[in-house]
Parts: C-alpha cells; structure tokens; sequence
C-alpha cells in the first residue's frame, strides 16, 4: 500500500496494473491543478478499506476534535493562500480548494485511520520531525531560516515584474510556502502526534482488558482447580503442566489461550471441543446439539470462548450433571446457549470483582458486537445466552 | 450440520407431570415390547422399567421382532434404531401395516441424524438417547402411549437442522400440500427451546402456553415429519448419508 490504498482498489476494479494506475493518478493530479488528489483524499476517507467494515469517515464523524482540528487548520490555509494571491500569484488561488480540502482530510484520516496506514504516515512525517524535542538552539535557528525565507520570498513577490518576468513570482511563492510550512510545520506535527498518542493509549487500553480475560480463562481458571482438587497430587501437576503447555503456546508462539482457532475450523467443532474438554476436565455430561454450522472467523472464536468459559462455570458452580449446550447457525447471527439445572444464583448479587461473568463473557461479546444475558435464580438453574452477529460472509461484497 | 454428543447424557425431554393423566387399557400399566441386540442393554432396561410397564416381550433382529410383535400386540415398542438385520425402521413399516395402532419409541445410542429421521419418518413417535434415566423413559413411554411424540433435545435439533437446509435453498419440488414443507414460527420456537434443554412444562412456561399446546406443537412437527414428502428432506437425510 502506498497511501490509502486507493489506487490499489482502482486497479483490481479495473484490471489494470497498479504501477499504471499511480502514473495516471499522478498525471491527471498536475493535469486537473490538484483536484483529483483532493478526490484522492475524499476517497480514502469514504471508501471502507478491503476486509474493514466501515470507512474512515464515520469514525471521523464522531471525532469531535478531530473536526476542529481540520477546520483549523484549514482556515490557517485559507488566511495564507489569500496572502499568497494577493501578492500577484493567482495560480495559487486555484490550487487553494484542494489543498484545504486535501489538509482537511490528512488530519481526520491521521485520527481515525487503522494502525498499518498511520505507519505510513509517520514515515512520511518523520524526516521534518524537528519537534519540542530538538534542541533550544536548532529550534532558534529554525525561526530565524524560517523569517529570511519569508522576508527572501516577499521580497521578492513585491520587486516586480521586470527581469525574469516568470522565475521570480515562482521562486518568490515557493520560499513563502516554505516559510509558511517551517513555521508551522512543528505545531501539526505536534497535533498528529498527539492524537496517535491518544489512538496508542486507546489501543493499549483494549489489549490490557483482552490480555485479562485470557489470563482469567487460563491461569486464574487452573489456579481455583488446583485448589479444588488440592488433595490429589497426579490431577495437581497434570493441570500445571497443561497450563504450562497453553501459557508457553500463547507467550511464544502467539496461540491465545481459551480460543478456539487452530484447533476447531468450524462452529460444530468449537461446541464439540468444549463438550470434549469439559466432560473430561470436570467429570460431567455436556448434552451437544448444533443447528447448521459455519466456518469460525476472529468474532465466533470469541463467542465459542465465552461459550466455554459459560460452560466451565455451569461445571463448576451449579452443582447439576448435564450442561446443555445449544448452538444455532443462523444467516446474519450465531447464538449459543449454555443450560443447567443447577442451584444457580441471584445475577443482581453477584459481587463485581468476581471476573468469571461480567469481564470474560460479557465484554468479550461485546467487544465483538455480540450480546451476552445470564438468566438464573436461586434453585432453578442458569443459563446463558449468546449472540453473535455474522460478519462479512453473507454481506454483499465490498468496494474495492 | 448437526453436531451429535458423543456421550450425551440423559435427555430431559418431557417432565413427568402427565403421566398420571394417561390411563391405559391394560390397567395402569403400559403394556411394552423391547427390541435391542443387546441383551445386557434389554436387561438394564427391563429391571429398569420393572414395576411401571409390563414387558410383554423382546426381540434381537428385525424377522423376529416382527413375528413377535404382531402375535404380543403390545401397545409401546421400544426399538433401536440399528439392528443387526436391517434398521429400525423396517420393524416399524411392517407392523405400521398390520396395526397402526402400534406405537413406537426409538431408543438409541446413534446420532446419525439420517437413522433417526429414516425411524421417525417410517412412524416411530419420539426418539430419545439411552443415556435416558429410568423415570424420564417411563415419562416418555407413558407419552407414546398416550399419542404424544417425545422429542429430545438432539431430536429437536435434528428436524429444525432438516428444515432449516431447505428454507434456504428456496428450489424444492412443491409438494402438494405446502404446509407441510415448513415449520411455523411457533413449532420453530418450541424445538429450540426443547433443542436448549427444556421440559415441555418448561416450554410452556417459557411461552406462557399449556403443557398440552406443547405437546400438540410438538405432535404436527411430527406429522410434518413425516408426511412431508419435501424432496429436501430426502436430500438432507442423503447428504448425511454420504459423509
């Protein structure tokens, strides 16, 4: 990908080679003085990427500071585009509406764009990146450049028309954006940064809570059976040992453990696992019945993950010697049902620290767009009941 | 797909609550004939059942089961769904022939969803697994008995399986009565929930219908079941053939 991948996107759609696409772009860019890479811009804020499921721009939509920052920065433009054609240039005038626009978007896509195409970004950015942490005497020198350039380039603008009746204005123009960019150049440097800082504690944030409810559904999960079944020393190491094996798999080898993927391929093959691992780690019936069946993607593994760890707590806290669990394939959603008839228990007294339910089945759903509701009361059993909504599969195909 | 448990347990199937309510020609007693090739299994069963219904024979193969039946004249057959012989399913078309009024309860360890339709759909009223505990076998027999169908969870997951692949494929061969082809929303929410584990007082509590409306819900499933000559259906049950 070069930028935002729109050319890519153009030259699957139309079959022709990438590398033609871009030298038309490019083109067509100087050809139409700028427009068509504000349209470049326009597009890669409104056209989902391929396999993401929305575009750019909604998330920017609810980005309030981002708006303001673009609207910002593009009145700044604005203000140094009409000096520039009131010092004679008015080609620079019609460069003006792409450029703003093309700014405007830079930022909003710099925002809320994903991970990989920010990278890219900041390769672009970094050469310049003469920023708060330059040294004091870099930063004066940076100021007095910038000032020479700008008294250089009006200088310039202002002498007239006389003797290089075409290079000067040009040459005067350029120093002057160059002026303009040196100046103000740290300050959007510093905005952009400032919000991948955002966006990098925001992600950071997700995989702290992800890395808890997997660390729950493992080592937390072998620790309370430990100490359930501390009497007897075989189950006691064979449990460490197996938690060994997971907790290695995850740190080194990158297998997430309480997930599914890798081992199961399919919807009936996750319930099947669970029904497997848990009659054989807890010594009780699991009753199996799938409706339908579908290849697993990153949104069902998690759902079969909840269903497991629904299916772990049935086993080890209701009491009862069937779990039910029901799973039905449906076009648009997957829901999944774990049952017992156990001594269940009063949901609304449930203490909030007790991890089990509320962080590894609840936000796990819905961290993934599903739903998770727990029925139960004192004496007559609980369940569980999941839903996930299907991704992509069975949607229509995406622009490119 | 259907995903059966390899080591499912007893199915809850239906509560106990009517029995009570059925009476039976034989005076109380359900009068009962076992088919199974497993003696060890018919004897579980029979001390099982020992006291609540009258086993009024049993059988090993198909031939003799047959015989055996059409000469005891029980009211219940339990049968399983493999015999060395043939399936299940043969026992219950020849008799079907001689005495509809025979009533058939299949009782297996199978979960090959096309045995248990292939049963069903030759005219076995219920299917429950063997794993089935004394008291709820009774129940259900006690059901049969009376013309109810008995659906266990997997049972139930079966047919909306079965009819589930046919509403989407939209091509089906119209048969020529199209009720039949599909289940009602209603049917439809009742073998889910008999699909998740629940009684029919459950169901019904759930849905806030009767217990008997359950059971009538459950009863036209059946026919449908049966009687549907959906080609789907067919193919369904060859596809699960084949892999």
């Amino acid at each position: 990908m070069m930028f935002g991948g729109v050319a890519a996107g153009l030259a699957k759609r139309t079959g022709f080679s990438v590398g033609l696409v871009r030298v038309i772009f490019i083109i067509a860019t100087v050809l139409t003085t700028g427009y068509l890479a504000m349209a470049y811009v326009l597009a890669w804020l409104l056209i989902p990427a391929e396999g993401a499921d929305s575009n750019i721009g909604t998330k920017a939509l609810a980005d309030k500071r981002g708006i303001g920052l673009a609207a910002g920065l593009a009145s700044v433009l604005v203000a140094a585009l009409i000096i520039a054609s009131a010092l004679n240039a008015p080609w620079v005038t019609s460069l003006a509406v792409p450029i703003i626009v093309c700014a405007a978007g830079l930022v909003l896509i710099w925002r809320n764009a994903p991970e990989e195409e920010l990278e890219y970004l900041r390769g672009v950015a970094d050469p310049a990146g003469m920023t708060e942490t330059a040294p004091r005497a870099r930063r004066v020198l940076r100021v007095i450049a910038a000032a020479v350039l700008l008294v250089i380039g009006l200088t310039l603008l202002l002498e007239g028309h006389d003797r290089f009746a075409l290079l000067k204005p040009l040459a005067g123009v350029i120093l002057l954006v160059g002026g303009i960019a040196l100046a103000f150049g740290p300050w959007w440097l510093r905005i952009a940064m400032e919000a991948s800082a955002e966006r990098r504690a925001r992600i950071r944030a997700e995989e702290r809570a992800d890395m808890a409810s997997r660390v729950h559904d493992s080592v937390l999960q072998t620790l309370a059976l430990i100490q359930r079944r501390a009497g007897d020393q075989h189950q006691v190491i064979q449990l460490a040992r197996a938690q060994e094996r997971e907790l290695r798999a995850w740190l080194f080898d990158g297998r997430p453990p309480g997930s599914m993927e890798g081992q199961a391929a399919t919807v009936a093959d996750g319930v099947r696992l669970i029904q497997q691992e848990v009659e054989a780690q807890h010594g009780l019936a699991v009753d199996a019945v799938t409706v339908g069946d579908c290849e697993l993607d990153d949104d069902l593994s998690a759902l079969l993950a909840a269903a497991r760890e629904a299916t772990v707590n049935a086993a080890k806290w209701s009491g009862a010697d069937v779990v039910s669990l029901f799973a039905e394939v449906e076009p648009d959603a997957v829901s999944l049902f774990v049952r017992d008839r156990g001594r269940g228990f009063d949901p609304a007294a449930v203490p909030a620290d007790r991890k089990g339910l509320a962080e590894s089945i609840r936000a796990r759903m819905a961290r993934r767009g599903g739903s998770a509701t727990v029925r139960s009361s004192p004496g007559q059993g609980t369940e569980v009941s999941l839903v996930m909504p299907r991704s992509g599969a069975d949607r229509l195909p995406r622009r490119p | 797909m259907i995903v059966p448990a390899s080591t499912g347990p007893a199915t809850p199937g239906p509560g106990p609550g009517s029995a009570a309510t059925v009476s039976f020609p034989s005076g109380g007693k359900p009068r009962v004939f076992l088919v199974d090739d497993h003696g060890m299994f018919r004897a579980g069963v029979k001390s099982e059942l020992a006291g609540a219904v009258d086993i009024v024979g049993e059988a090993a193969d198909v031939a003799p089961a047959i015989a055996q039946i059409t000469e005891s004249l029980p009211e219940v057959v339990l049968l399983d769904v493999h015999l060395p012989g043939g399936g299940g399913q043969d026992v219950v078309v020849a008799v079907k022939t001689q005495h509809p009024e025979i009533k058939f309860l299949a009782l297996s360890a199978s979960d090959a969803p096309e045995d248990v339709i292939a049963v069903i759909r030759a005219g076995a009223r219920g299917y429950v697994t063997k794993t089935i505990s004394g008291a709820e076998l009774i129940s259900a027999i006690s059901r049969v008995a009376a013309g109810d169908a008995v659906f266990s969870p997997r049972l139930a997951g079966f047919v909306l399986d079965a009819f589930a692949s046919g509403a989407t494929a939209g091509v089906d061969r119209p048969s020529f009565d199209p009720e039949l082809d599909q289940l009602t929303g209603r049917e439809r929410e009742v073998l889910r929930l008999i699909a998740r584990g629940y009684t029919y007082r459950e169901v019904a509590k759930e849905l806030f219908i009767s217990v008997k409306t359950v059971e009538s819900h459950v009863s036209s499933v059946l026919r449908k079941l049966q009687l549907s000559t959906r080609h789907q259906l067919t193919r369904w049950a060859a596809e699960r053939r084949l892999t």
